[in-house]
C-alpha cells in the first residue's frame, strides 16, 4: 500500500483504479482490461511527471520526509559490503538514531556514519524518528576520530529532523556536542563526503555536513530551521509552513545557487520512494564521484580546502 | 588621525555619552521590582544592586566598562551581501534591519574592540541581544572571522561575550551555514595556541550555542543566564512535563559540567584579566585604578581602515 502525500490525492485515484481494474482481470478470467489499465497508467505518468516536475518547496519537505523513502539503513546494506556496525559514545550510551561503522564502499575501507528515522512504529521509537541525542554526535566524532587515524575516508548520510530537543539531552550538553562533531569534521585529514538523502535539519545535520562535498537528493531539503518552526516565530502561526519553505530556500536546487550544495543527484519520477534500486545507485555514482575528486589529495590539502569551502560560504546569494 | 580616531573620540563619545539623560531616571528591575536610579544601574553594570539580578547591557556599554579607561579601537567587519535570500515573511528583511539599526544605534548584532584590560591587550566581541535577538547570520559570522584573524595577527587572547537567540532566520541556510563557519575562526586561534575565552550571558541558545559559544579554552556564564541549545517552551511540549526550577539557566549547566566558572558581571572583568595573563605566561597584573593608556598604548590596538 503506498503512502499517498496530500497533493497526490488525484494521482491515488487513477493509480487505485488501474489497480482495481487489475485485480478485477485477474478474478474474472477473459476480461480484457489491459488497453484501459495501461491508459490509466499513463494517465498517472502524465500526471506524476506533471506534479514533480513543478514541486514546491513546502511539497519538497514532504518528500523528504515520505515515510517510504529509502534511510540510512538501506543506503548502507545496499552500497557497502563488510558494514560493521560500532556503538557507543564511551561516556554514556548508544544512540540509535545514529547509526555507524566501519565499511567497504567499492572495496575501500570506509568509515560511514549517517542519521537512521527507522521505517515502522517500533525502529522510529528506537530510532528517534532520526533526532540524535548527544551521544549520537560523540559516536559521531569518536568514529571520525578513528577514520582519522587510519586513514579511512568518511562517508556521512544525513536525515534528521534537527536535534533532540529533551531534557536529558539538554543536561548532558546537546550543544557543546554538536559543536564538537562540526569541529572534528574541520579537522579530519581524511575525505569527508556528506549526502542529504531526506530532511537535512538545522545543527544536527550541520554536525555531519561540514564536508569536503555535500550532494542533496533531488528532493531533499536543508535548512536552518523546519518551516513549521520558522513560521511559528516569524508569522506567529506554524500553519504558514508553505509560506516559510518558500522563503528560507531549502531546495537542493537554491543550496546549489548559494554554494552550499555541490550537486544534485536525480530521484526517480515520483521521489525516490517510488524507485528504491535506482535512487540508492545514484547515491552510490555520487558518493564514487565524490570520492574520486578527492583522490590522491594530502591530510593537509583536504584540510585547508575544507576550511576554506566554509570560509568563502555566504559570498554567493541568489541572484535576484 | 589614527591618535584622533582612537583615543581622543573614544573619550570624547564616552563623555558624551554618560551625560545623556535617559527618559526614565527610574527604572525597576526584571527580578525583584526595586526602583533604581538609572546611575546606579550603570555604575553597577546594569545589575541591581537590591538582589544582583543581571539585566540586560549593550556591547558599547560592556566594552566601555571592560577596557582600561573605556578606550578601544572599533574594529572593522567586512559587509556582507545584503539580504542575499531575498527573504520574506510578514516584513522584508531590510525592513527588520533597518528598525534595529535604528533601534540600537548598532550597525550589527555584534561589535568587535581591541584594547587593553588590566593592561592586558586582549581582542573581543560582544554580541548584541538587543539587535535581532543577537542573531547570528552572515555579518555575527564575518564579525568571528574578523575578531579572530585579528587575535591571531596581533598575538592576543580573544574574549567572546555571547548574547543570542540562536541563528537568523531570514538568512536561511547561510546562517546555518556560520555554524562551521565560526568554528573555522577558532580553529584558527588555537592553532596559534591563543586563549580563546567564552563569556556566555542571557540568553544564548540555538546555533550559537552549538557552536562558537560552546568551544572555549575557558567557559564562563554570567549568573542566571539561560543556556540551551533547544529552548525551554519547546523541550517542554515535546516531553510534556514540566522542567525543574533553574532548568538550563548558568547555575544548572556548572552543576551538570558544562561550564567552568559562573562570575557576577562586577567581577568579570577581574576575572578575565587574570585569566588572560596566566595563560598568556604575563606576571600578574596590578590592581588598582590604572590611567587610561597614553596615545602610544592606544595606538597599538590600531586596525587598518576597512577597504
Amino acid at each position: 500500500m503506498t503512502h499517498y502525500l496530500d497533493f497526490e490525492k488525484p494521482l491515488a485515484e487513477i493509480e487505485g483504479k488501474a489497480e482495481e481494474l487489475r485485480a478485477l482481470a485477474r478474478d474474472n478470467e477473459g476480461m480484457d482490461v489491459a488497453s484501459e489499465a495501461a491508459a490509466l497508467d499513463a494517465k498517472a505518468q502524465a500526471m506524476l511527471k506533471d506534479l514533480y516536475g513543478k514541486l514546491t518547496p513546502w511539497r519538497k519537505c514532504q518528500v523528504a520526509r515520505h515515510p517510504e523513502r529509502p534511510h540510512c539503513k538501506d543506503y548502507i546494506e545496499a552500497l557497502f559490503t563488510e558494514y560493521m556496525p560500532l556503538a557507543g559514545d564511551r561516556n554514556f550510551a548508544d544512540d540509535h538514531a545514529v547509526m555507524g561503522g566501519t565499511a567497504r564502499f567499492n572495496d575501500m575501507p570506509v568509515v560511514v556514519i549517517g542519521h537512521e528515522k527507522g521505517n515502522d512504529t517500533q525502529s522510529r521509537l528506537d530510532r528517534n524518528f532520526g533526532m540524535a541525542r548527544p551521544e549520537g554526535y560523540r559516536k559521531a566524532v569518536r568514529l571520525m576520530e578513528m577514520a582519522d587515524k587510519f586513514g579511512l575516508p568518511v562517508i556521512t548520510l544525513i536525515d534528521t529532523p534537527g536535534a533532540y530537543p529533551g531534557k536529558g539531552a539538554e543536561e548532558r550538553g546537546q550543544s557543546e556536542a554538536i559543536a564538537r562533531s562540526t569541529e572534528k569534521c574541520l579537522q579530519i585529514g581524511v575525505p569527508l563526503v556528506s549526502v542529504v538523502i531526506g530532511e537535512g535539519g538545522s545543527g544536527g545535520a550541520v554536525a555531519f555536513a561540514t564536508a569536503n562535498r555535500v550532494a542533496m537528493l533531488e528532493h531533499s531539503v536543508y535548512s536552518v530551521i523546519s518551516p513549521e518552526g520558522c513560521a511559528s516565530i516569524l508569522w506567529k502561526d506554524s500553519d504558514k509552513m508553505r509560506e516559510a519553505a518558500e522563503a528560507l530556500r531549502l531546495t537542493a536546487q537554491d543550496l546549489i545557487k548559494l554554494g552550499v550544495a555541490d550537486r544534485v543527484i536525480p530521484e526517480p519520477l515520483g521521489g525516490a520512494h517510488r524507485d528504491r534500486a535506482v535512487v540508492i545507485a545514484n547515491v552510490g555514482k555520487a558518493i564514487a564521484g565524490m570520492l574520486e575528486e578527492m583522490d590522491g589529495h594530502k591530510a593537509k590539502d583536504l584540510i585547508r580546502a575544507r576550511r576554506q569551502k566554509f570560509l568563502s560560504m555566504g559570498s554567493k546569494g541568489l541572484a535576484a | 588621525m589614527n591618535w584622533i580616531t582612537n583615543y581622543v573620540r573614544p573619550r570624547i563619545n564616552s563623555i558624551f555619552s554618560r551625560r545623556e539623560v535617559p527618559e526614565n531616571l527610574w527604572s525597576k528591575c526584571d527580578s525583584c521590582g526595586t526602583m533604581l536610579f538609572h546611575r546606579e544601574i550603570s555604575d553597577n553594570l546594569n545589575v541591581c544592586s537590591e538582589c544582583g539580578h543581571h539585566m540586560h547591557i549593550t556591547p558599547r556599554d560592556r566594552f566601555l566598562a571592560l577596557f582600561d579607561g573605556g578606550v578601544f579601537s572599533e574594529i572593522d567587519v567586512p559587509e556582507p551581501l545584503t539580504d542575499p535570500l531575498q527573504f520574506r515573511d510578514q516584513k522584508k528583511y531590510p525592513e527588520r534591519m533597518k528598525a534595529a539599526q535604528k533601534g540600537t544605534g548598532e550597525k550589527e548584532a555584534m561589535l568587535v574592540a581591541a584594547g587593553e584590560i588590566g593592561r592586558t591587550p586582549v581582542v573581543c566581541a560582544a554580541q548584541d541581544f538587543s539587535f535581532m535577538g543577537g542573531s547570528m547570520g552572515m555579518y555575527v559570522g564575518n564579525a568571528i572571522v574578523k575578531a579572530a584573524e585579528e587575535a591571531v595577527r596581533l598575538g592576543r587572547p580573544l574574549i567572546l561575550f555571547s548574547a543570542a537567540g540562536g541563528a537568523r532566520m531570514q538568512e536561511g541556510i547561510l546562517s546555518l551555514m556560520q555554524m562551521p563557519r565560526s568554528t573555522v575562526a577558532i580553529q584558527m586561534l588555537k592553532e596559534k595556541n591563543l586563549p580563546y575565552i567564552v563569556v556566555l550571558t542571557h540568553p544564548t541558545t540555538g546555533g550559537v550555542t552549538a557552536s562558537y559559544a560552546m568551544l572555549g579554552d575557558i567557559q564562563i556564564a554570567e549568573p542566571n543566564a539561560l543556556i540551551c541549545f533547544a529552548g525551554p517552551r519547546v523541550i517542554e511540549q515535546t516531553i510534556r512535563e514540566k522542567l525543574p526550577e533553574g532548568f538550563q539557566r548558568a547555575e544548572y549547566l556548572l552543576d551538570h559540567g558544562m561550564l567552568d566558572r559562573v562570575t557576577d558581571r562586577r567581577k568579570l572583568r577581574e576575572e578575565l584579566i587574570v585569566i588572560c595573563r596566566q595563560l598568556m605566561k604575563m606576571p600578574p597584573p596590578t590592581w588598582g585604578d590604572l590611567p587610561a593608556p597614553g596615545p602610544d598604548e592606544a595606538k597599538m590596538p590600531q586596525t587598518k581602515p576597512a577597504k
